[in-house]
């Protein structure tokens, strides 16, 4: 065998070379291509061809060959909600979808998605694969619609956007409250006190409001404020109750914990600062720049019910 | 050029190996068997298991488990193949090093299925000039039947070999009778023809040419030759003596006779060419084609005790025992290979014996770091993952220390019941209540996952940080 190799058999000047001499005498072999090497050179021609028939190939004019290739997938229809059976012409999106619902993971999915739609919220909250569903699931829903104003991890913004991580809710926390605030939207209203209060009343006020939460100890000015607060001139107590603690089916915050949605208390250092923020807002109120858009037709009940619960435990799920 | 006109491509020189006996033979049969009625037999073989898969050895690919006896490898614990490769290099190595391609000549599955190919061959067409006669032949009857016969007993070979590779992969049962009604999924028929033909033009067809350019393990593993390896040699001082080797003939009867007038032991009888699977000629030196069958020897032994001459024509031996000189063992080389060897065994070993039955892992969430409660508290979430790694349920209790005040809410999922080989996602909330005061930024607080039913192991202790804001406490 080892005799027989052809470069034992000939000697190298019976190869042909390819007849040019550069620099006298650097010559070139003319040796064969490898055949494995040809004949898979030619395959791929042959099937270039192929190509051209079976996938999108050639511009023809304004379009292009469309291919005889196709692909079939199911589609779950967003109105109707039912599945269907789709025919579509190749391309590498009709593809992914004939993966999607190809994969192992997709049959998985839609098994975890139907047995949420049809548990109760109890049942949900206390099974911790459906939970860990939600929380898969929650996630990238939260992130495509919520996270544009509340934040990647519903964080909020002071000022802007609730805090949807806290246990303070301004329109309730209970899942249901929270379904209703997915569902219908909300829009934040507070009247503005700035032509009806005097400067020092305001200031009599945001002193008062301090004392709630425990930023500054009772004062003279506290007492004058608590009197607006709860008298007839400022009327504070309608929304925010007697007890200075919210009202959730107005939305109006609960003034006596440590949490502020709206005026930035904890950012600032010296108390006078503290009562300036609130006492800006007080005279600007809320109209129209608090709004929370009704998702119940930009999404189906599904995936609110789903990021009910979502939001519901990162809340801490009280 | 050259005006003479050579071909530039040359078809393959058809070797037929004529059948010999001998200890060697023996050997590579003994092997050959005990290959075969493992890699055919195992997948067949079933295997009690709760809660899993009932067949000994499986590769659970979608269900992310191999099965192996009473061992259940998950994902994580995959790093133990690299181990496995690992040991198989080195093991390559250190025996290459000692006693040549000894991989190549008995294990390799090339090897094997190439002889198992070559009994069928033998079996329905005859011995070596009988095949020769048959290629040499017209296409008659007798032609067409019996290359017809050995090339359906191969394609049947192939194909039950590339079924059996396939049942590793899924229930063996079910799929044989899938496969066989038509209905199994695609990956099965692919898996399982891929093989066949491979198996088919490897072993039917290109036989030693996958060895000789194909195999890049038989071309560096000259490298790890050196002068004390034992390689498949012939005695050549023995063999050709002064005046060459020649044939028994008059006067050339006996050792004597042969000695006295300078010539070698060989006769040149030529059997040890023609039992080759590789077709080369041992009595040329070691050659790069040579994988190591030894059945030269056997044909050589064969001769040589028929002639009640002394065996150890072609025999296994190293360069140095030929030269007189000695051979040696213990060398940098093989000592240093063993101590890998016994330490990456040992440590594999050691790691799936003490693998654990669960684990769990913690990871803080930081978006957003931390959450001021209405009370003045903070709370940090954690993500703790649980994996049973058993094929029966256990529960686990998670329970948190070392940071004072702090309470664990996990909405009753404290004390978790894990199904078998579950793996689970859960959130953890820590919250400490309002201290006062300007303490620093930054606290630890540790996780304790124990076992309270089904298991008995360590807990897990999970150390990690818990966020405080500047002055938030």
């Amino acid at each position: 065998m080892s005799d027989n190799s052809p470069n034992a058999q000939q000697p190298s000047s019976a190869v042909q070379t390819t007849g040019h001499a550069w620099d006298g005498d650097l010559q070139e072999y003319n040796n064969p291509l490898p055949r494995w090497w040809l004949w898979s050179f030619y395959a791929t021609a042959v099937f270039s061809v192929l190509y051209w028939f079976i996938y999108p190939s050639w511009p023809v004019g304004n379009t292009w060959i469309k291919g005889f290739g196709t692909v079939n997938y199911t589609m779950t229809d967003k109105a109707s909600g039912k599945e269907e059976a789709r025919e579509h012409r190749w391309n590498t999106r009709a593809l992914l979808l004939e993966d999607l619902g190809a994969a192992t993971n997709d049959p998985q999915r839609k098994d975890m998605l139907a047995k949420v739609q049809a548990a109760s919220y109890d049942q949900i909250v206390k099974d911790p694969k459906m939970m860990e569903f939600v929380r898969s699931v929650g996630k990238g829903l939260f992130g495509d619609n919520c996270a544009a104003c509340h934040g990647r991890g519903g964080q909020g913004v002071v000022g802007m956007y609730p805090n949807l991580t806290d246990d303070d809710w301004l329109w309730g926390g209970g899942m249901d409250k929270i379904h209703e605030t997915l569902v219908q939207g909300r829009k934040g209203f507070m009247p503005a006190f700035g032509a009806v209060l005097k400067p020092d009343q305001l200031d009599d006020v945001a002193e008062y409001v301090l004392t709630l939460s425990g930023e500054t100890q009772p004062s003279e000015a506290a007492e004058r404020g608590r009197a607006i607060f709860q008298g007839p001139v400022g009327g504070c107590y309608y929304c925010h109750g007697a007890d200075a603690k919210g009202v959730p089916s107005q939305g109006a915050a609960n003034l006596t914990d440590k949490i502020w949605t709206i005026a930035n208390v904890p950012a600032q250092k010296s108390v006078q600062d503290k009562k300036a923020v609130i006492e800006d807002f007080v005279a600007r109120g809320v109209n129209n720049t608090r709004i929370m858009p009704a998702w119940k037709d930009r999404l189906s009940p599904t995936d609110i019910k789903l990021l009910a619960v979502y939001v519901h435990q990162l809340g801490g799920a009280r | 050029m050259s005006e003479e006109s050579i071909p530039l491509y040359q078809k393959r020189i058809q070797i037929y190996p004529r059948s010999v006996k001998g200890r060697f033979r023996t050997l590579k049969t003994g092997i050959l068997s005990l290959a075969y009625v493992v890699y055919y037999l195992l997948p067949w073989v079933r295997w009690e298991r709760p809660n899993a898969p009932n067949q000994a050895v499986l590769y659970d690919l979608p269900g992310r488990h191999f099965y192996i006896f009473d061992l259940t490898i998950q994902v994580q614990d995959i790093f133990w193949l690299a181990g496995v490769l690992i040991i198989f290099a080195i093991l390559l190595f250190f025996v290459t090093g000692i006693a040549g391609r000894v991989w190549c000549g008995y294990f390799c599955f090339q090897t094997l299925w190439t002889d198992l190919f070559m009994m069928v061959e033998q079996w329905v067409q005859g011995e070596r000039p009988a095949r020769i006669r048959l290629d040499k032949g017209p296409w008659n009857r007798e032609k067409l039947v019996k290359k017809g016969g050995t090339y359906g007993l191969w394609l049947l070979i192939a194909f039950w070999t590339g079924l059996t590779f396939t049942m590793y992969w899924v229930d063996a049962p079910t799929l044989v009778v899938d496969v066989l009604l038509g209905r199994a999924p695609y990956a099965a028929y692919f898996t399982t023809f891929f093989l066949a033909a491979t198996t088919f033009v490897m072993a039917g067809l290109a036989r030693e040419q996958v060895c000789t350019y194909m195999c890049p393990y038989a071309r560096f593993q000259s490298a790890m030759f050196d002068h004390d390896t034992l390689v498949v040699s012939y005695d050549e001082r023995r063999g050709e003596g002064a005046q060459g080797r020649t044939k028994l003939g008059k006067g050339l009867k006996t050792r004597e006779e042969r000695q006295a007038r300078g010539v070698g032991d060989c006769i040149d009888c030529g059997y040890c060419v023609q039992v080759c699977p590789v077709g080369i000629d041992i009595r040329k030196g070691l050659q790069y084609q040579c994988i190591s069958c030894a059945l030269c020897v056997d044909a050589c032994d064969t001769i040589m005790d028929n002639l009640k001459w002394p065996r150890g024509l072609v025999l296994y031996t190293s360069e140095h025992a030929l030269n007189g000189e000695k051979t040696r063992l213990l060398k940098p080389k093989t000592i240093g290979y063993g101590v890998i060897l016994t330490t990456a065994t040992t440590l594999l070993i050691w790691s799936v014996l003490t693998r654990a039955p669960y684990t769990g892992t913690v990871e803080q969430i930081r978006q957003p770091l931390y959450t001021q409660l209405s009370d003045g508290g903070i709370r940090n979430n954690y993500e703790i993952k649980l994996n049973n790694k058993l094929t029966a349920p256990m529960t686990v209790g998670i329970r948190i220390e070392g940071l004072a005040g702090a309470s664990l809410n996990m909405d009753g999922m404290e004390r978790i019941d894990l199904d078998p080989q579950e793996r689970i996602k859960l959130l953890a909330r820590v919250q400490i209540p309002p201290v006062g005061g300007n303490g620093p930024p930054g606290d630890r607080v540790t996780f304790i996952i124990e076992p309270l039913a089904g298991v008995q192991a360590a807990p897990i202790r999970r150390q990690v940080p818990f966020y405080i804001p500047e002055g938030g406490r």
